[in-house]
This record gives C-alpha cells, sequence and structure tokens, in this order.
C-alpha cells in the first residue's frame, strides 16, 4: 500500500492504496465520491468518466500509480449546484431515465465541447459513441450537447 | 378500463388525516389496499409509517406540498408522474410541490410497492380520489372558517375562493380540514381542466442526477461496511468440489473468503481488493447436473416445432381444414436467442445480519416477496427482515429476481459484518436471469386472395406466453386460428425481460404479416387495418385489443410518417403491435450505406390512453423503440458447455449513439385511462426495422440478432 496525493476537484486529499486500484474505486470506495458509476469495468461503456487535466478519461482503468500532478475533476466538482452549461441542458432536455449512466455522459459531453464547442451532428454523435446508454436516452444526450454548445 | 379496488373501500379507510407537531397537515393514503381502522398517522413526520399507508402528503401552513412516494424510481419516470396525477386533482401549482422519497424508519418501513410498467394504470383512480379528497377537505374546512357551504366556494391554484370572493390559501385551513371527517362521494375533474397533468414535467430527481448525488443501490454505504465480491459456478450445472484461497488471502485489502452455498465471497476494504481477490482463488468445479450450449437449445426447440407435442392456448375455427382447402400456405420460422438484462447499474445489494434485525439495502422491485425469501433463507421472523429500496440504474426484469439480495443477507449473516455485494459486469451477464430463447413457427393460409387460417406455434426454454398473449391481434381478426405452445426445461436460469415473450413475438408476427401483404399485394398497413374490421364488435371478452384503437394508431403512423411517399433511397417498413394495454405503431425509414442497411428514423404513435407527462412519455417510448432496435440488431447470446460466451461490453454489442436512429413519437387524444409505457414501445421495433431491410435488400430477417445475418448479405453486395 501506498500514499497517494491526488488533486480532485480543486482540493488536495491523500488516500493509501495499491498501487493498481483505478481510480474509480478509489474514488468510489476511499472517498465515498459515488456520483462516478461502475459500469463494466474495461474502458468500454463511459459510466465511470471524468476529467484528468480537462480531458475526459475511464476512471476504471487509470490505476492511481499513473496520477501525479493532474487534476481531476468529477461529476460532483464540474459545477457548483449543476450549474455548468452542459448540466443545465441536460435539465432542460429532461435527459436521463434511470439515470446511472448519465454522470459519465455528461463527464464525455462538457470534456468534448471544450475542445470543439460547435460541433456538427456527427461530431457530437462521434464523440458521444463510447458512453452506454442502457436505457437509450441517446436522441435527447444529441439534443443537450447540441444545446449546451449553443448556450455556452 | 379497469377500476382500482380502494374505489369501492369506504374513503374513511383509504385516506387519514392528522395535524403535524412542527405545522401543516399529513394525509396518509394507501393504493393498494385499505389503511387499518387503528392506523394512526404521526405527527412527526420523521415517523411516517408506511405499514398501513404507502404514501403521504404534507400540506404545509404555508401552503407548499410534498408528496412521499414509496415507489422507487426504475427509469420509467413513476416517481415523477405519479406525484403529477395526485396534484393535479388537489389543484395546486407545481412550482408548490415537492415530491420525496419516503423516509427510512426501519421499524415502519418496509413494504413498499414497486414501480413498473403497469403502476400509472393501477394508480390512476387511487391516486386522483386521494387529490380530489383531500381538496375537498380543504374546501370544506375553508367554508367552516367562513360559515357558508362548501358547495359555493371551489378551489383552484392552491387558494379557496368563496361566493362573495373572499380567498383563503390551503395553507391557512390545514388546521381545521385536519379535524374534518373524510368526505365521501367525490367528484373528480373533467379531463379538458387538466392544469398538470398532459403537460412536460421534468424528472422529480434531475437535479441530484446530473450533480452526481448518491441515489443509487451501488451508492450506498454504511460505518464499517466492506465490500464483497462473489465466485460463483463458471457454468449453469457445475458444482464447487474444492478450492484454494492461499493467494487471495495475501491481496492487499482482502479481508475474508468464506464459501457459502456453491459460491465463494471474497470479502475487500474496497470492492477492487474483492474482485481482485476473487480472481486470484483457484477453483475446481464438477459437473453436477447437464452442461447445455446453443446447438442443445436449437435442436431442442426445432424438436419442438418439428412434433406434436403442443398445449393449446386459444383456437377458433378448424385450422386443419382450412389448411388443407388452401390455395397457398405460407410456413416461416422464427428464432431469437438468450439475453442478458444488462442494466447499466450492475446488480448489488447491502446487507447488515445482526441479532436484532436484518438491515436490506438496494435496487429491487419485489421488496416484500424477496424480504420473505431472505426471512426464510436465514429463519428470521419476517417482521426482522427491513428493507429500503432506493432508485434503480434501469430493470427490464432482472431487479424482479432477489438473488442479489439473498447473496447479500447470506454473507452478512456468516461474517456478521455489514456488506455491500457488487457484481462485475461480467458476473451480471454470466449469473443472469435470462430472456430465454425462443423460436415461433407461424403458418397461413390463403384462400380465395384471403388469409383463412393462422396458426402460431411457439418453441421457448422454461416457459410459455401468457395466456392472455394468445388473444392479442390478430386472434379474432382471422375465421381459422391458433396458439400452440411447448417448452424445455434448462438449467440456465430465465425470466422477465422488458416486455416477456411480446419482445419477439410482436417481430415474427409482423415480420409475416409484411411478407402475407406482399403476397396478397396489398399494403402491409392497409392488410391489419382490414383485419381488425373482423374484430369490431365482438362479443369475445377474451380478446384484449380495441381494433378502433389499433386502427387509428395505424392511421396517426401513416400520416406522420409520410408512408409511402419517402424520397429515393429511403425505404420504410411498418410493424403495430398492442401489449401492456397499450396500442402502438411504427415505422422505420432506413437508407443503404456501402450495402448495408442504416436506421435514420422512426416514427412512432401511441394510443395510451391519456399522457400523464408528455415529456416522460416521448422518454419511455424513444428509449423502448431504440433498445428494441438495438436487440434486434446486436444482442447475441450464447452458451457453450453451460458457460456464457460474450460477458462484457466488449464482446457483447449494446446499441450506440451512432447506432441510434431518430425517433419521433406521437400520441393519440385521448380521453381514457393511462395505460403502460414502459414496455409497449419496444415490440414492434425489430419488426418495423427488418421490414425495410426486405424492402431495400430483399432479405427477410428471420432470425435475431440481424447483425449476423446481414454480414452474409453484404458480403453477396459486394462479392
Ligand atoms: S466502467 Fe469504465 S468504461 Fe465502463
Ligand atoms: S439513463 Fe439509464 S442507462 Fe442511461
Amino acid at each position: 500500500m501506498t500514499n497517494y496525493t491526488l488533486k480532485i476537484n480543486g482540493k488536495k486529499v491523500t488516500v493509501t492504496a495499491d498501487e493498481d486500484t483505478p481510480l474509480l474505486w478509489v474514488l468510489r470506495d476511499e472517498l465515498l465520491m459515488k456520483g462516478t458509476k461502475f459500469g463494466c469495468g474495461i474502458a468500454q461503456c463511459g459510466a465511470c468518466t471524468v476529467h484528468v487535466n480537462n480531458i475526459a478519461v475511464r476512471s476504471c482503468s487509470l490505476p492511481i500509480s499513473s496520477i501525479s500532478e493532474e487534476s481531476i475533476t468529477t461529476i460532483e466538482g464540474l459545477s457548483e449546484n449543476g450549474t455548468h452549461p452542459v448540466q443545465l441542458a441536460w435539465k432542460e432536455i429532461d435527459v436521463p431515465q434511470c439515470g446511472y449512466c448519465q454522470a459519465g455522459q455528461i463527464m464525455t459531453a462538457s470534456a468534448f465541447l471544450k475542445v470543439q464547442p460547435a460541433p456538427t451532428k456527427d461530431e457530437i454523435r462521434e464523440a458521444m459513441h463510447g458512453n452506454i446508454c442502457r436505457c437509450a436516452s441517446y436522441n435527447r444526450i444529441e439534443k443537450a450537447v447540441k444545446l449546451a454548445a449553443k448556450n455556452s | 378500463m379497469s377500476q382500482n379496488k380502494s374505489l369501492s373501500l369506504s374513503r374513511r379507510n383509504f385516506l387519514k388525516t392528522s395535524l403535524l407537531a412542527g405545522g401543516g397537515m399529513l394525509i396518509g393514503f394507501n393504493l393498494l389496499s385499505a389503511c387499518k381502522p387503528e392506523a394512526i398517522l404521526p405527527i412527526d413526520i420523521s415517523k411516517l409509517n408506511f405499514n398501513d399507508f404507502n404514501a403521504f402528503i404534507k400540506i404545509s401552513d404555508e401552503g407548499y406540498v410534498t408528496i412521499f412516494s414509496p415507489n422507487p424510481e426504475i427509469g420509467q419516470g413513476v416517481k415523477t408522474a405519479m406525484p403529477m396525477i395526485i396534484a393535479e386533482e388537489l389543484d395546486v401549482d407545481w412550482n408548490k410541490v415537492s415530491v420525496a422519497q419516503g423516509i427510512y424508519d426501519p421499524k415502519n418501513y418496509q413494504r413498499q410497492v414497486a414501480g413498473g410498467s403497469q403502476s400509472i394504470r393501477f394508480g390512476w383512480d387511487a391516486l386522483r380520489q386521494t387529490g380530489a379528497t383531500t381538496k375537498q377537505m380543504l374546501v370544506n374546512a375553508a367554508a367552516k372558517q367562513w360559515g357558508v357551504n362548501p358547495s359555493s366556494c371551489y378551489a383552484s391554484q392552491g387558494i379557496i375562493t368563496n361566493a362573495n370572493g373572499d380567498t383563503l390559501g390551503y395553507g391557512e385551513v390545514v388546521k381545521v380540514a385536519a379535524n374534518l371527517e373524510v368526505p365521501e362521494n367525490i367528484i373528480l375533474k373533467d379531463p379538458k381542466d387538466f392544469k398538470i397533468i398532459g403537460h412536460d414535467i421534468t424528472n422529480v430527481d434531475i437535479q441530484k442526477i446530473i450533480t452526481g448525488k448518491p441515489l443509487f443501490g451501488i451508492d450506498y454505504s454504511s460505518e464499517g461496511m466492506v465490500y464483497a465480491s462473489v465466485l460463483r459456478p463458471p457454468a449453469f450445472g457445475d458444482k464447487l468440489t474444492s478450492y484454494d484461497d492461499q493467494i487471495s488471502r495475501s491481496i492487499n485489502g482482502v479481508l475474508d473468503v468464506i464459501k457459502f452455498g456453491n459460491k465463494i465471497a471474497v470479502l475487500g476494504t474496497n470492492t477492487w481488493a474483492a474482485m481482485k481477490g476473487k480472481k486470484a482463488i483457484v477453483s475446481r468445479w464438477e459437473q453436477d447436473t447437464k452442461l447445455e450450449s446453443t446447438d442443445d437449445h436449437n435442436f431442442e426447440l426445432l424438436k419442438i416445432l418439428n412434433g406434436n407435442k403442443f398445449k393449446t392456448n386459444r383456437e377458433d375455427g378448424n385450422v386443419k381444414t382450412a389448411f388443407k382447402n388452401a390455395d397457398k400456405i405460407i410456413e416461416r420460422t422464427f428464432e431469437s436467442p438468450f439475453l442478458p438484462h444488462n442494466c447499466m447499474e450492475p446488480m448489488n445489494f447491502y446487507a447488515n445480519v445482526t441479532d436484532k434485525k436484518v438491515h436490506l439495502v438496494g435496487p429491487i422491485q419485489t421488496p416484500a416477496w424477496t424480504s420473505g425469501k431472505i426471512a426464510k433463507i436465514l429463519d428470521r421472523k419476517p417482521e426482522e427482515i427491513h428493507l429500503e429500496m432506493t432508485r434503480m440504474g434501469g430493470g427490464f426484469g432482472r431487479r424482479l429476481y432477489g438473488d442479489f439480495a439473498e447473496e447479500a443477507a447470506q454473507i452478512s449473516n456468516i461474517i456478521k459484518k455489514p456488506i455491500q455485494v457488487i457484481f462485475s459486469r461480467e458476473d451480471d451477464m454470466a449469473a443472469g436471469t435470462y430472456r430465454p430463447a425462443i423460436k415461433y413457427r407461424i403458418k397461413a393460409a390463403i384462400k380465395d386472395g384471403k388469409l383463412t387460417a393462422y396458426h402460431l406455434k411457439e418453441a421457448a426454454i422454461n416457459g410459455n406466453m401468457y395466456g392472455l398473449i394468445a388473444n392479442f391481434f390478430p386472434a379474432g381478426c382471422i375465421p381459422n386460428y391458433k396458439v400452440s405452445t411447448a417448452n424445455y426445461k434448462s438449467n440456465i436460469t430465465t425470466g422477465a425481460w422488458r416486455a416477456p415473450f411480446t419482445n419477439f413475438l410482436a417481430f415474427a408476427e409482423q415480420s409475416f404479416f409484411s411478407e402475407i401483404a406482399s403476397e396478397l399485394e396489398i399494403d402491409h398497413p392497409q392488410l391489419i387495418i382490414d383485419l381488425l374490421q373482423n374484430v369490431k364488435g365482438t362479443t369475445d371478452e377474451r380478446i384484449q385489443y380495441s381494433p378502433e384503437r389499433m386502427e387509428e394508431t395505424i392511421n396517426l403512423v401513416i400520416k406522420k410518417s409520410n408512408w409511402g411517399e419517402t424520397p429515393e433511397g429511403v425505404y420504410q417498413g411498418f410493424s403495430a403491435y398492442y401489449s401492456h394495454n397499450t396500442h402502438v405503431a411504427e415505422v422505420a425509414d432506413i437508407e443503404l450505406k456501402n450495402g448495408m442497411p442504416v436506421v435514420k428514423k422512426v416514427t412512432v404513435a401511441v394510443d395510451c390512453g391519456i399522457v400523464v407527462n408528455p415529456l416522460g412519455a416521448k422518454n419511455q417510448v424513444e428509449g423502448g423503440v431504440i433498445d428494441g432496435i438495438g436487440h434486434a440488431m446486436y444482442g447475441d447470446f450464447s452458451f457453450k458447455a453451460g458457460t456464457p460466451q460474450s460477458v462484457n461490453f466488449d464482446k457483447y454489442r449494446l446499441i450506440r449513439m451512432e447506432e441510434t436512429p431518430e425517433v419521433k413519437s406521437y400520441f393519440v387524444e385521448s380521453n381514457l385511462s393511462p395505460t403502460g409505457l414502459g414496455e409497449p414501445g419496444l415490440p414492434p421495433a425489430g419488426g418495423a426495422v427488418a421490414n425495410a431491410i426486405f424492402k431495400a435488400t430483399g432479405q427477410r430477417l428471420l432470425k435475431q440478432p440481424f447483425i449476423n445475418q446481414l454480414e452474409i448479405s453484404e458480403s453477396k453486395i459486394l462479392g
């Protein structure tokens, strides 16, 4: 077990973990930040998406030992009170069904819009392709990303 | 429509009121049965008793309304829709309404009602009665305060007005209202006066979802809780003989390894340690019962279809004679694989078994049944089991089965610690209660250009279609009609999967009707409409669907999809189906890209009676349609010697954003009671797509998933 100091949502935290422990489980089980979700564990579904230096990353496949100075943002820290344009668009379009995949969807969308602020429909569909929504709220996800792009 | 049971009960036994110590008034009611006469409401909101009442309304002195819904949300929007119905009849401003999940009280809070496709249908009358009765109490209270006759007053948007134009807010009369008799003979609103029902209302949990609040079962944790990962038999039919946990125990964070039944649990300080510990166990298994493969299932189901050992579910006329006299007979066999549910939130459950009680928390749709089973397994008194339900990250039928909760209880019972069992995705897919593989053989007789006989045979694994299904369309439309069923018993666990049976049956039948329509040289929707005329005015009470409503739904989809008027390169397929008391018709538009069909758009028309929340309803329909297309297209799950062959999303393909068509949904305007919405959008989708593919490529798809057949068609095109 090793001590790691991470920068999560602007705050420094120290955790003790085995070096191969994925960030996902450090967040969920050690820090009790349950917003980041587990879906597959093999980087196939996007439920666990967080930002590492503003880039969308699958936290289920990111060992804690590979993180040092990077700043990590999770759904809990994306904005204060859910006021990020992507979150607001999610609310306006009423995207979720069961809601389980949506934190990951929002994290993927917000990282994507940072590099592509005015995406086409096809670019949105490609960017969101890695995030599974079992309830199939895809039409609304597409609309909400478009709306967020327009509003930000 | 069926009347809710509680309507026949006296209002007094169905609703009770009291004043709250902290101010305001509490109304308790029971949606499904009467409240015990001796049942009393708490005066302290933290002591809500969900045994006698299963829902509560609080009206504060300021007129704010809180609706405590015991119904957990599974993703179908009932947590929003049910309170909307109460608020409508209560006649309050939706902005003054908040919805709270029932407060957890281990002593009293255990028998919750699980949400499902039919919740709104069953709750409709009772919820309206509750809202309207409460409103009348408030009006009576205001009238008493003014010294006037209640009939001279009316209430709207939380304000009561009398003949002189004096007004009182709901909050101002709660103190008087709480002590009044519960009024009877309540008049419900005319649907045309609805102000909330029929309007778009955002999901009540939206803020929590978009900010990542712990809502789901898997998010639950308690002081001292440890995580459990369970090693289950690798194949259906395997038995554990021995295991070595030495390496497992040496892993950092692994606390314990225990055997329970035919399984091994690894306990860890976090999920990762537990999962790693599980992988490190060296286990040996031997064959206990048969080890089945998909090839065996195909063989057995075809043997059933070719044989003559069937149960008759319905028979009209004389099918045998009609086939003998036919000009032409068409026969097709449709085949579907097993399907896992793949709820996005893997199965999980929390248990803390102590000498005093058994505390269980997690996502489950059958709390009463599961509590009962666990009481038996642990040999505890039923009242010692306290089960708390959470929001569910999808259900699709999987969370009807409490196997994961039983595991959690068993493990905690052994180690006497609070634990949470978490399935990995591999566990979730390999220890399923799958949609069973099914094959249908449908045979039709044509005589003098008419469909004269129809015989549907079902060969399924572990069980057959529910009795009512044989009375769905086309029952009653064809003079000689027969439905026969038989099944093969397998040791692979199977169960309900979103729209059980109809999820594949609708594809088979609507593909078949498309083919008959071609044979008869008639447009597919027209064929269905023509057939529907034969059942209008029927006195056969077994017939489940309404030909009038189905026809109207079909006409709506024809209009909205521009059926038959598409531009060059767009091919349309039609499908219509009745299930869960709802009529649905769909048209899929596809285009070919490098010879491969791409579903571009699906137009859906739905008659589900009154649409309580159009925003939520459209979400359900869109989801159901895309889900239906996704599984018809890609859902492929097979077994070799009892072992599932694809157990994570790298091998098991679910539909993703780029494969998703635009779904446009339209609702038939209706004043009839609402019916199911979570499921009926799904069944027609596969057929609409298959029928469109036929138009585009001339290929008839008889098996799911389509993708395995389309690859051949692509090579044909390229070659
Ligand atoms: S849980 Fe990380 S991608 Fe699925
Ligand atoms: S909303 Fe249920 S998985 Fe996306």
